[in-house]
This record gives C-alpha cells, structure tokens and sequence, in this order.
C-alpha cells in the first residue's frame, strides 16, 4: 500500500501551529497536575495499592480455629517446591506430638527461604491439610540473607487463622465442575 | 586601578558567580518539577536533612518542594568515584569540563544585573563591546564538549562532538546576525546603554520581535536543549559527549548547561526585556537608596526564572529534529531570515530619519 504523504501548507511549515498545540498540551497536563491534583503515579510506602483477592502473595502457615498448627509434617509441599524454598525438619520417632487431637505430628521446624521462593502456590495447591496459604505480602524486606529466612513460629504468627479442613469438599466441587466444564457447545 | 576597585571586583564576581551556580542547581530542581508536572507525576518530593522534619509546617511543605534536592544533588556528584576510563587522552579527558564551564561563567561578566549600590554599577565590566565580548566567549563553549567527545576514545562521545560543533558553529551565526537589529535600533554596543534606551522607549522586543525569535530559537540550539539537543541525544547516543564522564568532572558539563541557560536568559533579558528594570514605580531608572537597588537586581532575577522556565517547558513539548533538520533550519531559513531583519532594520531607520 502507498500512502501519499500530504504536503504541508506554509502555515505549517512555520511549525507555528505544532508549537502552540504543543504549548497547549504541556499546559493542560502542568495545569492537571499542579492546579487540579490528578496525579496518575502513587506514593508508594505512604499510598499502598488494593491487592485483589487470590493475589498469590507470600506463603505463610496457617492455624485452625483453636490456635492450633494445622501441618502435619507430610513434607509433600517440600517436594513439590520448585526452587527448594522449604525446608521442614520433622519431629521424628520419639518427638513432639501434635498440638491438635486428630493429628500424629507437626514440624519440629519449618523454614521457607523467601529469597528463594517463587510465589507459585504450589505448596498451597498440594497442601492435604489447608495449612500453608499464598498470602498478601508482597514487599518482603530484610537486611541479612538469615533473616530472609522465615522459620515456623514466623510463618504461623504471619499467617494467621483458617478454620477446618475443607480440602475434600473444594476437591469435590472442583471434580464435579470438571464434569459439565464444556458448559455448553 | 586601585585597590577600592580590585576589592569591590572581586567581591561582585564572588557574588554573581555564587548566584550563577544556585540558579543553575535550582534550574535543575525546576527541570524535574515542571517535567515531572508535565507528564502527570510528582516530581522530587522526599530528600530533606534529618532536622527539616521538626520544623512545623513549613519542614514538609518544603520537602514536598523537594528544596533540597540539589543539595542531595551535588552530594551525590561528590562522593561518586571519579572513574577514568582506559585509553582516554588523559589532558584533554581533565581540560574539556572545564572548558565547558568556564565559558558560561566568564559571558555573565558583561550582563548589568542592577544599576547601582552606593557607587558601585553592578555589572562586573561595563565593556563598551559587550556583546563582541559575549559572542567571543559563547564560541568558545563548543571546545568543551568537542574535546569531551574527542578526549573520551568512544564513539557515542565522538559522535556528540561532532554533532555538536556543526549545530553550535551554524547557529552561532544566526544567533550573530539576529542581535544586530537590536543594536542598530539602539545604536550602542554597550549593555548598559542599551537598557538605559530602552528606559526611554520601550522594551527592544517590540521593536525586533523577529530578532528575539531568532535569538530564542538559536539560544536553544547553543545550549544543547531540545529540540536541538543532538549533542547528548540520550535516546541515540547514550549520553553524548559526556558519556565516559562520571562524579564531578559530569557535574560540571551538568553545571554548565545550566550556567550557560541562565546566561543566555540574562542576555535575552538585557537585549530584549529591559534588563533590570521595569516600566513604573520609579523602577527604571539607577537606584538611589539601598532598597531600590535591590529590588532592581530582583526584577532582573525574575526576568531570567521565567526566561528559564521557557526554556525547560520547550524541552519538555518539543520531539528532537533529526540532524539534516537541524541543519536545514539553521542555514537555509534562520540565516536568510537573519539577513532580511537586518535589512529590513536599516531600511527602516533610513526612512526614519
């Protein structure tokens, strides 16, 4: 295709009105900005944006209802962890038991390396208890690579509660939403 | 030549230079600011010593104006490393900023900032050849930054260089031709007298309109701002001719950019706005008490903040010309349009008398 370049009357030539749209332009911004206070950027530390629901923040422990550590120790989101982030020691044969009743064990530590982690949520997805949740932290900062690494007391008081275990029952909702998934053709 | 001279010299040239380089440091506080207005931001509004924050409510006002910013600024520039690259021509690598910068502080020797104070005129050499003076030491600017693009061994410096002593020789004579209207109509040389004429007949940009439109335009192109910053085109050529330089030795080509803007707005003010003094109240002739003369250097001071602030609004409206534009608009319509101002002058004043 050509596209027949449209010679410029003398007007224009002068550059005279591109100057004063210019001028124009730069002053209803300048006029935007100082007068009316439309400014587009934000503050950051002081103006903080909305962080949406299902934002796969930072990972953190969480409690159930009675206040009790919902891991179990089954150290599945361990294996799953891409870049090795977690780390859990377990109590072992003859260590402590579990803080809640219907539960064997807990972690004798558990450590996430927030420099390492990812936020990729699988840990949440693979989770069989509901315990570890991406949250809304995004900001993480430190000034030592050991501090960057949060261990279970940390997490748990980070994480705050979530009552019950649902896992099955989303898991089954999940399932049958598979079924009629193509909703209709 | 007496000592009573030599002393008032030196403090006068003490002062202007110290006025020189705050306006310069707050030029560049003010180019962020309005950029920053401009394009729908906030600009510089945090940096304040720790003690500003007890100061009631003029501390976070004035940290919102981001006054001292050029503090932190120069800070900066100073505790940087001063980094030498290998294979630079070492004496020219140490000579091009000052080079740069010693131009734009000698040209503000011969621009009348007030009339007077008890005895002493203030302007520093009242030279019967001002403006001779002026364009002699503003051509010499362009030394500074062809010997920073020749010194560094680069080639994005090269290049800066190289656009840049084209673009500054061609506009210097624009620049050149556009004044001599004005000092026809004036008929004096002096920068002095020339604000004393227009004491008694009006500011000289109602007479030379087309003079002042060239003078601006050229004055652009002198001080490397856009639309005709080719030289230090950070888009195309990384930083231009200072790219290699870092901590003080950038400061200083930083320093004289704005040197040279303040100066050239001194220039414009003095040829075509009156200089320092203002049409009523008394205000346009030599002060007789102390306070007048102040008020005159403030006027003159005024004139120049908003000379500056066209400046930084232009750079922030205007795209680059590409460099064939540049030269076309500099030699096949300025220099013609110069020539015919000048002609159309002397006709003028011929007929006149």
């Amino acid at each position: 295709m050509i596209v027949n370049r449209k010679s410029l009357t003398f007007w224009e030539k002068l550059y005279v009105p591109a100057i004063i749209g210019g001028l124009k332009v730069t002053l209803r911004h300048a006029y935007n900005t100082l007068i009316l206070k439309k400014v587009v950027t934000m503050e950051y530390p002081e103006q903080k944006w909305a962080v949406p629901t299902d934002y796969r923040g930072a990972p953190y422990l969480v409690k159930d209802q009675d206040g009790n550590t919902k891991c179990v120790s089954c150290q599945l989101c361990e294996f799953v962890c891409p870049p090795k982030a977690i780390k859990i020691i377990p109590p072992g044969p003859a260590g402590q038991l579990a803080d809640r009743s219907n539960a064997e064990k807990m972690p004798a530590e558990f450590e996430i390396n927030m420099l390492r982690c990812i936020f990729c949520g699988f840990c949440q997805e693979v989770c069989p208890e509901e315990a570890i949740f991406l949250q809304k932290d995004y900001s993480l900062t430190g000034t030592s690579r050991e501090e960057m690494i949060y261990n279970k007391e940390k997490l748990l008081a980070l994480g705050g509660t979530v009552g019950g275990v649902q896992k099955w029952k989303h898991k089954l909702e999940e399932a049958k939403a598979q079924e009629s998934f193509p909703v209709k053709p | 030549m007496d000592w009573y001279f030599i002393i008032f010299s030196v403090v006068k040239i003490a002062l202007v230079i110290g006025v020189l380089h705050a306006i310069a440091a707050y030029a560049v506080l003010a180019e962020r600011k309005i950029s920053a207005w401009i394009q729908d931001r906030v600009g510089p509004n945090r940096v304040a010593p720790p003690f500003v924050k007890y100061i009631p409510v003029l501390g976070p006002i004035l940290t919102r104006w981001g006054i001292f910013q050029p503090l932190a600024d120069g800070l900066k520039f100073m505790l940087k490393e001063d980094f030498t690259p290998a294979g630079v021509r070492k004496m020219y690598f140490w000579l091009a900023p000052a080079l740069a910068i010693i131009p734009s502080m000698l040209v503000i020797a011969v621009i009348p900032f007030g009339s007077q104070m008890g005895h002493q005129k203030m302007v520093i050499a009242d030279l019967n050849v001002g403006i001779l003076y002026t364009f002699g030491i503003v051509s010499l600017g362009v030394y500074g930054i062809v010997l920073a693009g020749y010194a560094a061994n680069s080639k994005y410096p090269f290049l800066g260089g190289i656009r840049s002593s084209a673009q500054m020789i061609s506009y210097e004579i624009s620049m050149g031709m556009s004044v001599i209207p004005v000092f026809l109509i004036a008929g004096n040389l002096n920068l002095s007298q020339v604000i004393t004429w227009q004491t008694t007949h009006g500011w000289l940009v109602m007479y030379a309109p087309l003079s002042f439109i060239i003078f601006i335009v050229a004055s652009f192109a002198e001080t490397n701002r856009t639309p005709f910053d080719l030289p230090e085109a950070e888009t195309e050529l990384v930083g231009g001719y200072h790219t290699e330089y870092s901590s003080m030795k950038f400061a200083l080509f930083f320093l004289a950019e704005y040197s040279n803007m303040t100066a050239t707005a001194g220039m414009m003010v003095t040829l075509f706005f009156g200089g320092w003094t203002l049409p009523f109240c008394g205000l346009d002739q030599p002060a007789t008490s102390l306070g007048i003369g102040l008020a005159q250097i403030l006027i003159f001071l005024v004139k120049i903040c908003v000379l500056l602030t066209v400046f930084i609004w232009v750079r922030w409206m205007f795209p680059r010309f590409r460099y064939d534009q540049l030269m076309d608009l500099g030699w096949r319509r300025f220099v013609p349009l110069a020539l015919v101002n000048i002609l159309i002058t002397a006709v003028w004043l011929w007929i006149r008398s």
